[in-house]
């Protein structure tokens, strides 16, 4: 954490939605975390496990008629749960902006590039058409994108998805935010294209002083771009800490095996990667213990009661039983990747 | 673009030899309906009907029959009905058009604004009263008979309401010209405007209505909110505007059925003499000449219809504008 007040701080946020008449399904449970100025938080997990669930609830933007959201999201000391739909516009896109997944079907099909940046520009500030081109065509090409005066003048599905998603970023930085949510960005893309795509997040926190909340499921990603990381598993935190400490000593079994499926860099290859057996719960079969205790190679009786407690453990905190029984996991061995 | 023109116009000139060479060949494979025995009448002496046959030339081969009517359909335009001697069937139906296209045009646009009020309300508050109500008013639209809401319009505001200050405007049944009297002409129209527009504002309603909710789902809609803006300007910029796309090709292909005499029974209850009531008659009397006029109309409305819906798709919508460049 780079600032002295996190910029976002989200404490045991959950989000619940109606199932039946009268039950309520849990989706999200008490999850925590806090983004500093200018840091980049990188939020990993399988799909399913709340990931891209805990963005749209920080940006307020749940529309599952009848789902509950408790706990508390404070965005530079303001409390946004519970907050209006009204109230939570000036704030969306200006204060927080977002970057979906796929940058081909998150540009409204039939509106210019520029037309939909400039859009942006003018619901949030008093500028002309005029002015809000030329911010839209600078920023265009502080993003990259070649030629942004004609870019601008393009048509989503004129552009390549590389040229599409740096068109978002350039959509989502033009009022400035402080916070930036950027949704598995880089999943549509290529690999080299994914590259560029993370250098240019990276420079956004020296050029912009942004902070960054990257949802991924890809321990690469997060290996490379952020500060810290947050292990969710099954709408539970599982792990959450600095970056490296995480990846050279993981506190979770499950950021553990994470990392073990990743193939080694160096050193002799493994003939069969590593794998976790099973498949993460619904949230309607969520065991009431640790949920991850039926794919958890040291799954015993104590992980079966309740929710494990989150811990400290090292420089991260942990939601297991591990090392308040004094069996802390071992140091890995690997290098990070 | 002149070659997509021409493109165009080639498409239509083969269409319209299509349809003309089927309607000629059924006209002529239906058993009784050699046009000779009704011109020349009933019991007419075998003379007669030689005279007759040799007359409009139904003793030469189907083929030179088919190209004698189309010159005198298309170049000469003085191809005469079979039953009413004498009576140029070109004329008819130029006389008819107008009253068809102002029934069919009005009744259009008011469908247009309804429906997509209707639907667009529908699905700004889905699931609430106004929701359920609105689209159960489409229902109740889709399912009454235009010819029964006409009759009931009729039988409302020309007899039993008729001396009432609601309807005492309401003028006789029958067309005016709008060039004789632009307010007559919308007196003598509305009913049946409303009337033809009903089954249509239900229909278009409902389908915006899905079609708004469908989008609704996508990933843009969901950037629409993240960028901060107003639920209406995400609902009508975003929303409405890409599901028009849909509606537009809905709107062309019912449009050019009821110009091209589609809006018959609209026609018929309000006394309206237009091309779908010509179409009638000549089928009841099998008057070829007048068959193949109104078909080759209606055809017509139906290829230029589509050409325009074409154009239009290639405004609302730039992903059609690439694939045809």
């Amino acid at each position: 954490m780079t600032g002295v007040e996190p910029i976002l701080s989200v404490e045991g946020l959950s989000l619940a939605v109606p199932r039946g008449r009268t039950a309520m399904l849990p989706i999200l449970e008490n999850v925590s975390f806090s983004v500093g100025q200018g840091e980049i938080l990188g939020i990993v997990g399988e799909s399913g496990s709340g990931k891209s669930l805990t963005a749209l609830t920080i940006m307020g933007l749940i529309d599952i008629p009848g789902a509950r959201v408790t706990g508390s999201v404070r965005f530079r000391g303001r409390e946004l749960v519970g907050l209006s739909q009204r109230a939570f516009r000036p704030l969306r896109g200006r204060e927080i902006a977002m970057i979906f997944q796929d940058p081909m079907t998150a540009f409204t099909p039939v509106y210019t590039i520029g037309w939909q940046i400039d859009e942006q520009i003018r619901a949030h500030s008093r500028v002309s058409r005029a002015e809000a081109r030329a911010r839209t065509v600078r920023l265009l090409g502080d993003m990259g994108v070649p030629d942004p005066e004609r870019a601008a003048g393009r048509y989503p599905h004129q552009l390549s998805g590389g040229l599409r998603q740096r068109a978002m970023i350039a959509m989502a930085l033009s009022c400035n935010p402080s916070l930036l949510i950027a949704d598995e960005p880089t999943t549509a893309l290529d690999v080299t294209v994914q590259a560029q795509i993370l250098e240019l997040l990276r420079s956004l926190r020296r050029d912009y002083g942004s902070s960054v909340l990257l949802i991924t499921h890809d321990m690469g990603v997060v290996a490379q771009t952020c500060d810290s990381t947050l292990v969710l598993y099954a709408g539970n935190l599982a792990e959450r800490g600095p970056t490296e400490a995480l990846f050279a000593r993981p506190g979770h079994p499950y950021t553990a095996a994470l990392l073990d499926s990743i193939p080694p860099l160096h050193g002799v290859r493994p003939s069969r990667l590593p794998s976790i057996g099973g498949a993460p719960p619904s949230p309607a079969s969520r065991p009431p213990g640790c949920p991850f205790a039926p794919r958890c190679v040291h799954d015993h009786p104590a992980c079966h009661d309740s929710r494990p407690p989150v811990v400290r453990e090292g420089r991260q905190d942990v939601a297991c039983v591990l090392p308040g029984e004094g069996r802390s996991l071992p140091l890995r061995l690997r290098e990070a990747v | 673009m002149l070659m997509t023109i021409l493109r165009r116009l080639g498409q239509t000139l083969f269409v319209l030899t299509g349809i003309s060479v089927l309607v000629f060949g059924v006209f002529f494979a239906t058993p009784g309906a050699d046009p000779t025995a009704r011109i020349a009448g009933r019991n007419a002496s075998p003379q007669t009907m030689a005279q007759v046959r040799h007359e409009y030339g139904f003793d030469r081969p189907l083929p030179v029959q088919y190209a004698t009517m189309m010159k005198k359909l298309f170049v000469t335009r003085d191809l005469t009905s079979y039953v009413d001697r004498g009576e140029k069937v070109v004329p008819e139906v130029f006389k008819a058009a107008p009253v068809t296209l102002s029934l069919v045009t009005g009744a259009a646009i008011i469908w247009v604004v309804v429906s997509i009020t209707m639907g667009t309300l529908a699905a700004a508050l889905r699931g609430s009263w106004v929701d359920r109500g609105l689209m159960m008013l489409g229902l109740i639209g889709i399912s009454m008979p235009v010819f029964w809401v006409g009759q009931v319009a009729n039988l409302l505001s020309q007899s039993r309401y008729h001396d009432t200050i609601v309807f005492r405007w309401v003028p006789a049944l029958g067309y005016v010209p709008f060039t004789e009297s632009p307010w007559g002409w919308f007196k003598a129209l509305v009913l049946a405007w409303i009337t033809l527009a009903i089954l249509f504002i239900g229909l278009y309603s409902r389908v915006l209505r899905a079609d708004l909710i469908a989008v609704s789902g996508e990933d843009f809609m969901r950037t629409a909110r993240a960028k901060g803006l107003s639920p209406t300007r995400v609902l009508l910029r975003h929303g409405l505007r890409t599901s028009l796309v849909t509606f537009v090709s809905l709107f062309g292909m019912d449009f050019a059925q009821l110009v091209g005499g589609g809006a018959l029974l609209t026609e018929v209850v309000f006394g309206l003499q237009g091309v779908g009531r010509l179409t009638y008659q000549a089928l009841t009397n099998l008057d070829l000449p007048l068959i193949m006029a109104t078909v080759m109309y209606s055809a017509v409305f139906v290829v230029i219809a589509n050409a325009l819906v074409d154009m239009v798709y290639i405004v609302l919508d730039p992903r059609v504008r690439d694939g045809r460049a």
